[in-house]
């Protein structure tokens, strides 16, 4: 049984501080400005920050702890030599606003990674500039905002997206200023070509896509949405999340979408980094390309360099050019797979999920709502177990954990009821996915009480969350208080 | 070029098993798993190059990163928000346990502890630094925390106007304009004083007035000048209820008073300076702290102490329901996480330096900077273009400024920024910068060449 380590780790502000100084007035500062008193964050050694610090990371659950098959977020291992590369003082030590014929390695890097992504994808153009996919959302529509005020066509105040789409869809859409118009899915989990032909007219923007959706499922029809969202004088979005079900299999591209954002941070292989930096690049099609922020990196013979001369321009979205070391661990990603080696990560991460899809719903222990074939990943439903036993998918989820196992994502998509979302990837041997299939097998069959109290073996028990919202703790000050 | 079976044996661990584990699924072939795709859209091969190893990927790579001069070759001076720092190893070896690298944001509190605990350490530092009583768990950027600040001073005040000074970065308003688009909210602009480099005071008393939602006043200011009549400022807006955003350096800090003890409403920044590497502009994190009373409006993810059911202090996300996987389009924000490793660096970056070392950082890049340009200034045909007092960046109007970048690049120094591109009145004027990490000897070299470019 796994058990994980345990430490009763101090907050910082706990920790024995070294002695304070006396503060030394900066005179020659405006008065108005002055710092009377020294900031109080603890003088310590560096021992203490390193045992600190390093206690925490005992107690985190990293890719490399285990298998961590959290869906529509693409767990994939971490090639070691991405990281250690983007670490490099070459790489690492250059200044944004250096001059350009000392930044031709990076330059060329960003060149030819935008390539890569338009040879996957079946784009015309790629910006690298957005730190993550939500952020990719929000570029690709204010592209879209650019493309339809251009046509005088600015009326267009709606998107529309289905049911099963990622949270961040719609809050880019609202943050983009659109009223957001959501469609509910057929049963078979797919766009519900009625319901779109329905919320369709000339006061649509754009549709948001993701395609395999977050059921896992390919939306066959794709080529008549397109057709339908084109013919109303729509953009077609593409949510890229899940990418790593079709690499080398089918290009949003061709599909016909015309704007796109990928997660590299998902499907190229990136560190989710504990929540960041991420990297959401975004691929358009030709007739939007004077849209998309600057600047633009250009080849101009054997000089690359950063071409700001483009007046309908969005402008910028983040400052710089993006997080250039997760692009770079994108493209060192991209370099040792292979065209082909990224299509057999696409087909094997298929294969994964459908290998435990079958297993799982073989046993009759979970069921699988919608159709069958899935990509690479898919939603099981608890409701049977909830029905029977009273256990919810929460509570299989904690129990999953005892054993040392990375719960599945849960009530997510909202469309499944006690919904647990399971994306293996690629890099997990068949011995893993088989102890995770035994491990949901047996949690099914095991004592629901047991079950319930789940997790017994981590480093805290289930967290009073509510109490975190009633009485919100949020800075040691707060502490402090309530201690007092 | 290596063959397909050795990429598939490094990171595709089932290949191999496909045939039996096919058969399990009563599949001959692969592409029965695909036969959802539709034959017109399906696609037969990429046009990439194919697999390497990694000994040649590495080799590549060398190559690459040959065609790149970092500061370590060539000593940069340049100004404009992006500066290298003294990054401790201690640092390094942190952010570098895969534990937290590889972790993803942690939805799952039980097993994700070490990453909560450390990020409500860095939500009590950056208030404690800014003097505001809430932090969030970071942003993207501090460009992109200022869309987010003028968003939300729009829906605190219900007001769709929102003030800038001249004297912030282009790429800032930029951005800002991008963030503020969609709410329809106008954005305006205060002219700086021609003679100080501060904000005019007397354009400031003219632009706000009570459809302001909020002002924003960068301290010190994009040419590096602290803007010392916060307290006037204060008065202005506070006449008009308008809320006060204040962007800092936090390394000034350490010298500066926060935000909060002259009337900041918001205080946000750029948190790269804390321990994260220059990487081109990225690997960057915005910080973003409030007063509590602004609290159901802040955008982003927030981490809160709290007990388990044993009553143990246990850490977790809390006041999820501003966020975007529980509200949709309701959300205070898009944004799905935080800056989690740029983050983590910048609490154990503090952690390493405390108060006393945060604030012996502050005072050396004062000083560093008051010499250098006091020494380029003396140089016939350069002087310093603004009389404020500045912080570690200051702008130098130069004899002819094109030529002194040439020189100073063939000689490998990177000089100030050339900021003609961005501000047409500042022809000739370079914005430098200057932190710990500059050597007496690159300071002495960049002196040297400067004297001899007439």
């Amino acid at each position: 049984m796994y058990h994980s380590v345990v430490w009763d780790e101090p907050l910082l502000k706990e920790l024995e501080e070294i002695k304070k100084e006396k503060y030394i007035l900066m005179s020659v500062l405006p008065e108005s400005l002055q710092r009377k008193t020294i900031i109080d964050i603890p003088d310590l050694d560096e021992t203490q920050v390193m045992r600190h610090f390093f206690h925490l990371s005992q107690m985190n659950y990293g890719i490399e702890s285990g298998f961590y098959p959290l869906g529509s977020c693409t767990m994939k291992y971490n090639p070691k030599i991405c990281e250690e590369i983007s670490r490099w003082e070459q790489f690492a030590l250059l200044n944004p606003y250096q001059d350009e014929s000392t930044t031709q390695g990076t330059l060329r890097m960003m060149y030819e990674l935008e390539q890569m992504l338009c040879e996957i994808t079946g784009m015309d153009h790629f910006t690298l500039q957005p730190a993550a996919g939500a952020q990719g959302e929000f570029t690709g529509l204010l592209i879209a905002r650019a493309y339809h005020e251009s046509n005088k066509d600015a009326a267009r105040d709606e998107v529309i997206l289905p049911d099963t789409s990622h949270g961040t869809n719609p809050a880019s859409a609202a943050m983009a200023g659109y009223k957001v118009i959501e469609i509910p899915s057929t049963k078979e989990g797919t766009v519900d070509l009625e319901m779109l032909k329905k919320a369709l007219s000339d006061k649509t923007a754009c549709f948001m896509l993701t395609n395999p959706n977050t059921l896992g499922i390919f939306e066959s029809e794709i080529i008549e949405v397109a057709r339908l969202v084109h013919e109303a004088g729509a953009l077609l979005y593409y949510d890229g999340a899940n990418m790593n079900a079709i690499m080398g299999k089918a290009r949003p591209g061709d599909m016909g979408f015309d704007i796109v954002h990928l997660n590299l941070h998902k499907t190229f292989s990136t560190p989710h980094g504990g929540g960041g930096p991420g990297s959401g690049p975004v691929g358009v099609k030709q007739k939007l390309e004077r849209f998309l922020p600057v600047p633009w990196i250009v080849k101009k013979q054997d000089t690359y360099c950063f071409d700001y001369a483009h007046p309908d321009s969005i402008g910028k979205i983040k400052s710089t050019y993006g997080n250039v070391s997760v692009a770079l661990k994108a493209y060192i990603y991209i370099l040792l797979m292979g065209g082909n080696g990224l299509k057999e990560a696409s087909e094997i991460a298929v294969l994964n999920a459908n290998y435990m899809k079958k297993k799982l719903v073989d046993s009759k222990l979970y069921q699988l709502p919608y159709r069958e074939l899935r990509k690479h990943e898919f939603v099981l439903s608890c409701e049977h177990l909830l029905s029977t036993k009273g256990i919810r998918a929460l509570d299989v989820g904690k129990r999953l954990l005892d054993y040392g196992l990375h719960p599945p994502t849960v009530y997510f998509p909202h469309i499944v009821k006690e919904a647990m979302m399971i994306e293996p990837t690629e890099s997990e041997s068949k011995k893993t996915l088989d102890i995770y299939i035994d491990t949901l097998l047996k949690i099914a069959q095991e004592d629901p009480s047991l079950v319930k109290s789940a997790p017994q073996n981590t480093v805290v028990q289930r967290i009073d969350e509510i109490g975190a919202v009633k009485n919100p703790i949020l800075t040691w000050k707060n502490l402090d208080k309530t201690k007092e | 070029m290596v063959t397909l079976e050795a990429v598939t044996m490094q990171f595709i661990p089932n290949s191999p098993l496909k045939k039996t584990m096919l058969s399990e699924l009563k599949m001959h072939d692969i592409d029965d798993l695909f036969s959802d795709i539709p034959g017109e859209i399906k696609v037969k091969n990429l046009q990439l190059p194919e697999a390497r190893s990694q000994q040649e990927v590495e080799d590549h790579m060398r190559r690459l990163s040959s065609q790149n001069k970092s500061f370590c070759e060539m000593p940069s001076f340049i100004g404009g928000g992006f500066k290298p720092h003294y990054i401790p190893a201690a640092v390094k070896s942190i952010v570098s346990r895969s534990e937290f690298y590889t972790a993803y944001t942690p939805y799952q509190p039980e097993t994700s502890q070490g990453f909560l605990q450390a990020i409500f350490e860095y939500q009590s530092m950056i208030a404690e630094l800014t003097g505001m009583e809430i932090s969030n768990a970071s942003l993207y950027d501090g460009a992109t925390a200022l869309g987010e600040a003028a968003l939300m001073c729009s829906r605190i005040s219900k007001k769709k106007t929102f003030v800038i000074p001249e004297n912030i970065s282009w790429e800032k308003k930029s951005i800002l304009r991008n963030y503020t688009k969609g709410a329809g909210i106008q954005v305006k602009e205060v002219a700086y004083d021609p003679k100080t480099g501060r904000v005019g005071l007397g354009e400031l008393k003219k632009t706000i007035n009570a459809d302001t939602a909020g002002f924003y006043l960068e301290n010190p200011n994009f040419f590096g000048v602290f803007e010392d009549a916060v307290e006037e400022i204060h008065s202005i807006l506070q006449k008009n209820e308008v809320l006060f955003v204040v962007g800092v350096d936090p390394i000034s800090l350490g010298i500066c008073k926060s935000p909060g003890q002259y009337g900041a409403d918001i205080v946000i920044g750029e948190g790269k300076c804390l321990g994260n590497p220059l990487d081109f502009g990225g690997s960057s994190l915005g910080f973003f702290a409030c007063k509590n009373e602004f609290s159901r409006q802040i955008p982003g993810r927030i981490i809160g102490l709290t007990k388990d059911q044993q009553g143990k202090r246990a850490f977790c996300m809390t006041m999820q329901t501003r966020e975007q996987h529980i509200r949709r389009e309701k959300a205070t924000s898009n944004i799905c996480t935080n800056e989690g490793l740029c983050m983590l660096a910048a609490v154990t970056y503090l952690s390493w330096l405390g108060g006393k070392g945060l604030h012996e950082l502050g005072a050396l890049n004062f000083e560093k900077a008051q010499k250098l340009a006091k020494k380029i200034s003396s140089i016939p045909g350069f002087s310093l273009m603004f009389s404020g007092v500045h912080f570690n960046e200051f702008v130098i109007r130069c004899p002819d400024a094109v030529k002194v970048h040439n020189h100073l690049l063939q000689n490998d120094i990177q000089g100030g920024l050339l900021l003609q591109q961005w501000y047409p009145k500042l022809a000739d004027c370079m914005l430098f910068g200057i932190t710990e990490l500059h050597s007496d000897e690159s300071i002495d070299r960049l002196v040297s060449l400067l004297r001899e470019v007439h």
